[in-house]
């Protein structure tokens, strides 16, 4: 998603008062963005606290303000400066991770981000952009960029079969439609679904839904998802993301606020920053159970 | 130096003494221009013109000294300042008084000689609150009212900056190694807009073993932001001890020695010290190490450890009123 990133950063340069900072991060990726912003694109060096603090300044000063690393570089080890500096402010500094979940895989836990959003949402008026496809990142960085107020954006790269149809961007979007139950992933881990629920028999195919954009306050469910569930016998949430603070249980506390009953509550998530033995993204998803297989089991499908 | 030190003071100069410093300014150096040009062949006229120059430097100094000696805070009103903050501490039961006490000159410097337009104040020690408050009360920007509310319910004088509801206060503070990278990142803003507001930040020195410190010291150094001045009150004491007996790094202006910044060393309690290097021509990034000392001016909490944390006794209240007073 670098790749689309800057080419929507590029066209957004345009506007004179944005400035983005790196953190020494973008290598043959953000050359475009830096030799379009000239003295507006800032690497702050590897100091992700100051670079924070610095953003939230420049942002006091109505700069549309841009700050860039790897996840867990920008919303981890800078965590107090976007509490203090950013959020108590409400300054709409928008922050970029990229490699979210497991992208970084074999790297190691230091580059994993599987914590992210639920600390991101932990902190008042933050909102969190998990785009799906790389398609969408045009419209997240519209969509941040016109926001009053901060924002996480969680870069991973986009999963889709290539013969499947990306729909048009929405916080919320279904991806596979059936007669079985209800699938609801987040971000790009929805997409490695859609090719092995599209072979199952539609009596028993998933509902597969796609979110991108949390808090649900934000980013309200749409009334077909929630009758969807409604009628589902297994509510199955996914996600590259620890069990607590993510999408997980906020659907579930939003689903109980609005009475909704739901019958059986499957939950695949990230396991652990750290196992004996490392991998690619694909082999620590698996080791967590997110991988199809695990889905399938969870919702009861006979795998072939 | 004479137009930087209109530009310094001249939101408190009245337009009438504006007018007239400059005008005797401007008559007596054309004199001089105009004799020395008339006689430039004549080693006599030399002289003369040498001796009509003196006596325009002279005549220069004569002017600042009458003007600064009108607009310079007096000695008397450092000691109100501390009376006030002894009071509200005392009638909020609030402690973090000794560092408040080692800082306050500087702050009120700052703010009544050379704080104009644009230019903004981070207070990085945000446990020197109470003397940022008195600062303000001090220059109008907050009333009596405000002083009173300090630490209670529904105020907006929290025990640390807030980050709401003073105009005069742009960050939150109280969790130490923020405020420089704040006061950078302002400075950069201000250099992006083209706007020659200046930027001050005050930090303690214990501060200094923040990391975050650093990396802001890197950043600031590395843009060249000579639109910064940090002020740091070194008063030699932190949460749990002396400086030098938790994480020494003194001296501290050594180790920033090596950073391409403009620095200095005065006493903090020295307002002719605080002034000259504050009114001195800035070519970069500049920190001001000020010497100080903690719980100045209340003789029994100079140099102790508890004044950073202890409220005042009725007792000690009336003691360190009296101390003051007897100034």
């Amino acid at each position: 998603m670098r790749k689309q990133l800057c080419d929507a950063l590029v066209a957004r340069s345009v506007n004179s008062d944005m400035v983005f900072l790196t953190g020494d991060l973008g290598f043959m990726a953000l050359e475009p963005l830096q030799s379009a912003m000239g003295h507006r694109f800032i690497n702050a060096g590897i100091s992700e606290q100051n670079m924070v603090s610095v953003a939230a300044a420049l942002s006091r000063q109505d700069f549309d303000v841009w700050i860039y690393s790897i996840a867990p570089f920008v919303y981890a080890r800078p965590f107090e400066q976007i509490r203090n500096d950013i959020t108590f402010h409400n300054l709409p500094v928008k922050l970029i991770g990229n490699g979210g979940g497991y992208g970084y895989g074999v790297m190691g836990p230091t580059h994993h981000a599987i914590d992210d959003y639920g600390v991101m949402l932990a902190l008042s008026n933050m909102t969190v952009y998990v785009p799906v496809f790389d398609e969408d990142i045009d419209a997240v960085v519209t969509r941040a960029g016109a926001s009053a107020h901060p924002a996480y954006i969680r870069l991973g790269r986009g999963e889709h079969p290539k013969s499947f149809s990306v729909p048009g961007y929405a916080p919320w979007r279904q991806l596979t439609h059936g007669g079985g139950d209800v699938v609801i992933a987040m971000g790009p881990l929805a997409g490695t679904y859609i090719e092995d629920f599209e072979k199952l028999p539609e009596k028993i195919r998933p509902n597969l839904w796609a979110v991108a954009e949390l808090p649900i306050e934000h980013a309200p469910i749409p009334a077909e998802l929630i009758a969807q569930i409604e009628n589902s016998s297994i509510l199955c949430v996914a996600e590259e993301h620890v069990r607590h603070g993510g999408l997980g249980s906020e659907l579930l506390l939003n689903l109980a606020g609005r009475g909704v009953v739901v019958r059986c509550f499957q939950h695949l998530y990230a396991r652990a920053h750290h196992y004996e033995r490392y991998g690619s993204q694909k082999f620590l998803r698996r080791q967590s159970g997110l991988d199809i297989h695990s889905m399938l089991e969870s919702l009861g499908v006979a795998i072939s | 130096m004479i137009g930087r030190f209109l530009a310094a003071k001249g939101q408190s100069q009245s337009e009438p003494e504006k007018l007239f410093l400059c005008e005797n300014l401007q008559f007596l150096t054309n004199s001089a221009r105009i004799f020395r040009i008339s006689n430039k062949n004549s080693f006599q006229s030399d002289h003369y013109s040498l001796i009509l120059k003196r006596t325009v430097l002279y005549l220069h100094k004569l002017f600042l000294n009458m003007v600064l000696e009108k607009m310079n805070l007096k000695p008397q009103d450092f000691l109100n300042a501390r009376k006030r903050l002894l009071q509200m501490h005392f009638e909020s039961g609030v402690g973090h008084i000794g560092g408040n006490l080692s800082s306050i000159d500087a702050m009120l410097i700052v703010f009544h000689e050379f704080f104009k337009g644009m230019d903004k104040f981070v207070l990085s020690k945000g446990h020197s609150a109470g003397a940022l408050y008195i600062t303000l009360w001090s220059i109008g920007r907050l009333k009596d009212d405000d002083l009173k509310s300090f630490h209670s319910d529904n105020t907006l004088l929290a025990g640390h900056p807030p980050a709401k509801g003073i105009e005069d206060i742009p960050f939150a503070t109280g969790s130490l190694g923020h405020g420089l990278s704040l006061a950078a990142g302002t400075a950069l803003g201000f250099r992006l807009k083209n706007n020659d507001a200046h930027v001050y930040c005050l930090t303690s020195d214990g501060e200094w073993q923040e990391g975050s410190t650093w990396e802001a010291l890197i950043f600031a150094c590395h843009h060249k932001l000579d639109n910064l001045t940090v002020l740091v009150d070194h008063n030699n004491f932190q949460g749990f001890g002396s400086t030098d007996q938790i994480a020494s790094m003194s001296p501290l202006w050594e180790k920033l020695k090596g950073f391409d910044v403009e620095l200095h060393v005065v006493n903090g309690h020295d307002p002719d010290d605080i002034r000259d290097v504050l009114a001195s021509k800035q070519r970069r990034f500049r920190i001001i190490i000020l010497s100080t000392v903690k719980g100045r001016g209340v003789s029994f909490m100079e140099n102790r450890m508890d004044s950073h944390y202890l409220p005042l006794t009725a007792e000690r209240y009336r003691q360190a009123m009296e101390e003051i007073d007897s100034k």
